[in-house]
């Protein structure tokens, strides 16, 4: 069996997943990370959404240990979230294969900051993955279950945005892996981490790497293209594509399996050279990793850290060219759509004067003219404990004024935790949390959560209930309301619960205007 | 990669331009052509500025085309033009929305069509296998006003 197709990086890993008989993928929503999944259960694969990223991966686990194949799919402030499991499941490994995909976002197209997860390989000793195109992303998968079943070690698979989203063709071969047997075999001293069998665990994940540092010498996920002895140039990922095209006469040395590096690979190509430098997206990790095995190559300036690198960038890397670039054409900014059920919610906070603590959502565009009414946000689930901390801090008529904003997936993923603290240390001033509830993921792209009632195909599922949850934990006061059919009521409503010494949640609940036309159709189909 | 063909698309959310590169693309690859597309939409289904990018020829490396080398930018938003024009060569062709026999528009939705028609007559793709892709990405009911709203686009010069 072959085909080619057109795909994208997200379906090409999904293609590879369903041609290794992955037997699950679970993960979190996360651009550019959130297609992967859809596709891989449009293929036929098992795939979940978990309420967030650590939870995907020790379901992924536990698979794993039941001696499945699994893809744990995340973006890259993801894996921060998912960081406890990971660097642990390092140690243990488990005798199924867990892939961890970290989407990350240079260039922050749709990201809070421009983290690169090439770190963490090195920081947990887990192997990596970096491929460069659609094609690479379906040799790469394959390659990565094979190394997790030969080692029994997680593997990371680090994708960017322009990976993900870009299009190119794909051959299919269909040469995966063959079916694994579920089975759950009792080795304690393999898969318990209690000091005594972990430090024996530490010793083997290093002796581990050293092996696989030595089959990367080999292997034929790195490459190297005879060109000109004067110009060498290492590089990976999405970079090596620029990199073909700014710099055809030079010689390459593209990697593949970055983590842990091939040494007497690079160090020969670096030797083959006059000059040898490094075209690196994001962090110089090649450089600064290459550098301190002794090979002295070229890293590149701060200023090519910021953003994504392209072509024209590529090329004054090369040149030596350091002068700052002209700033980009300001694009329009995303707004909240017209007829979104946030606007009201918004409106109201800002007329009261709130200080909102926000979160990571659509909503998050509340910041944007006319509402300006969002005054913080650093992570999923911050919105809560943020707020908290203000509340502690500030005198009581400004402490008053402090508000929650967070989603109902986000409060989901990481939001819980927040109201636990609410209840237990509570603020004098007690404090106000407003769910924005629309009963979607929405700014990924319209993904399912725990609460829509839909699994991640859409089918019935059972709801988690939101109001259950903050009721259980112990908060004062627990209202839901539509803000947009009753406005001044919730206006109302807000104003005495601010003024109260209360613990109070709102649910300002209302479907998100796109995601309604969509639930609809979904209950046609079943 | 001189015998590589740019054709940039730029837009405002909600316009198509991704699914008119997503058919743009599916054609030059049913041609035979290597291709490669790509995109920036971010949180782009909000309404923001979004575009799109289809790079064909013998062999493609990069997915981005650099500044200054796309032989075709199609707008679909007049606001958008600023945003987008340094991508455009010294010597290549510009579309607006007032190319656009925009009087004979159905539906504002099949804009991105009717520009597709306009690009069509600076690409060397069979018209056959542009409305062969634009047929297989949209649903059956809207062929006939799409294919309508093409062709209107193609014979607009």
């Amino acid at each position: 069996m072959s085909e080619k197709l057109l795909v994208n990086g997200n379906e090409a890993v999904a293609l590879a997943a369903i041609d290794c008989h992955v037997d699950l993928g679970c993960g979190y929503p996360g651009t550019p990370s959130s297609e992967i999944l859809d596709e891989f259960a449009r293929l036929g694969g098992s795939a979940e959404w978990a309420p967030n990223e650590k939870c995907a991966l020790e379901v992924g686990i536990g698979t794993a240990l039941a001696n499945g194949r699994t893809l744990v799919t995340m973006k890259h402030v993801g894996l921060n979230v998912a960081a406890d499991p990971f660097f642990t499941i390092a140690y243990s490994g488990t005798p199924g294969g867990v892939v961890v995909i970290s989407a990350d976002d240079p260039g922050m197209a749709s990201s809070q900051n421009e983290q690169d997860n090439r770190r963490y390989a090195v920081s947990a000793g887990v192997p990596m993955f970096e491929p460069s195109d659609s094609q690479e992303c379906y040799d790469f998968l394959i390659e990565a279950f094979r190394l997790a079943d030969t080692f029994r070690s997680p593997v990371l698979f680090r994708m960017t945005t322009r990976v993900c989203h870009s299009k190119c063709i794909l051959n299919r071969h269909g040469a995966g892996l063959a079916p694994r047997k579920a089975e759950f075999i009792k080795d304690s001293k393999s898969n318990v981490m209690v000091p005594a069998f972990a430090k024996l665990a530490h010793r083997r994940l290093r002796k581990d790497l050293e092996s696989m540092a030595e089959l990367n010498e080999k292997g034929s996920w790195n490459k190297v293209i005879k060109g000109s002895s004067e110009l060498g140039i290492i590089t990976s990922g999405i970079s090596y594509q620029h990199v073909l095209e700014a710099a055809p006469e030079a010689s390459i040395l593209k990697l593949g399996f970055t983590w842990p590096l091939p040494k007497k690979l690079i160090a020969d190509f670096a030797a083959s050279v006059k000059r040898c430098i490094v075209i690196d997206e994001g962090d110089n990790f090649l450089a600064d990793n290459i550098n301190a095995m002794g090979i002295s190559v070229e890293g590149k300036d701060q200023e090519f850290r910021f953003g994504e690198l392209n072509v024209t960038r590529v090329r004054k890397l090369i040149a030596g060219d350091n002068t700052p670039e002209p700033p980009a054409a300001p694009g329009k900014p995303p707004q909240l759509c017209v007829g979104c059920p946030h606007r009201n919610t918004f409106e109201a906070l800002r007329d009261l004067e709130c200080i909102v603590s926000g979160d990571i959502g659509c909503y998050t565009l509340g910041v944007m003219p006319p509402f300006n009414a969002i005054h913080s946000c650093v992570c999923m689930g911050a919105s809560v404990t943020v707020g908290l901390g203000m509340r502690k801090m500030l005198p009581e008529n400004e402490a008053r004024k402090v508000v929650s904003v967070i989603g109902d997936s986000t409060f989901l993923h990481t939001g819980i935790n927040g109201i636990v603290e609410m209840v237990y240390n509570r603020p004098a001033t007690g404090h106000v949390v407003i769910i924005l509830d629309n009963s979607i993921t929405a700014m990924t792209g319209l993904q399912e959560n725990p609460a829509t009632g839909r699994k991640l195909d859409h089918t019935p599922a059972p709801a988690v209930s939101l109001e259950k949850i903050v009721e259980g934990i112990g908060v004062d006061n627990v209202d839901i309301i539509d803000t947009t059919a009753e406005h001044e009521k919730f206006k109302a409503l807000l104003q005495e619960r601010l003024s109260s010494n209360d613990t109070s949640v709102i649910i300002a609940r209302r479907p998100c205007i796109l995601a309604a036309v969509k639930a609809k159709s979904y209950e046609v189909k079943k | 990669m001189s015998n590589v063909h740019n054709i940039v698309v730029a837009g405002l959310g909600g316009q198509g331009v991704l699914k008119v590169t997503d058919i743009l693309a599916e054609a030059v690859f049913r041609a035979g052509f290597d291709v490669k597309k790509s995109e920036v939409h971010g949180m782009s289904q909000r309404g923001g500025s979004v575009s799109s990018e289809v790079r064909y020829g013998e062999k493609v490396a990069s997915p981005m085309v650099p500044a200054g080398e796309a032989d075709v930018l199609a707008v679909l938003d007049a606001s958008q033009v600023d945003v987008v024009k340094s991508v455009l060569k010294s010597d290549g062709v510009i579309i607006t929305p007032e190319d656009l026999p925009l009087d004979k528009l159905q539906n504002p939705k099949a804009l991105n069509t009717m520009m597709l028609g306009a690009i069509s007559n600076h690409i060397e793709i069979p018209v056959e296998t542009l409305l062969e892709s634009l047929k297989a990405n949209l649903p059956e009911k809207l062929h006939e006003m799409n294919v309508e709203m093409f062709n209107l686009g193609r014979n607009s010069r």
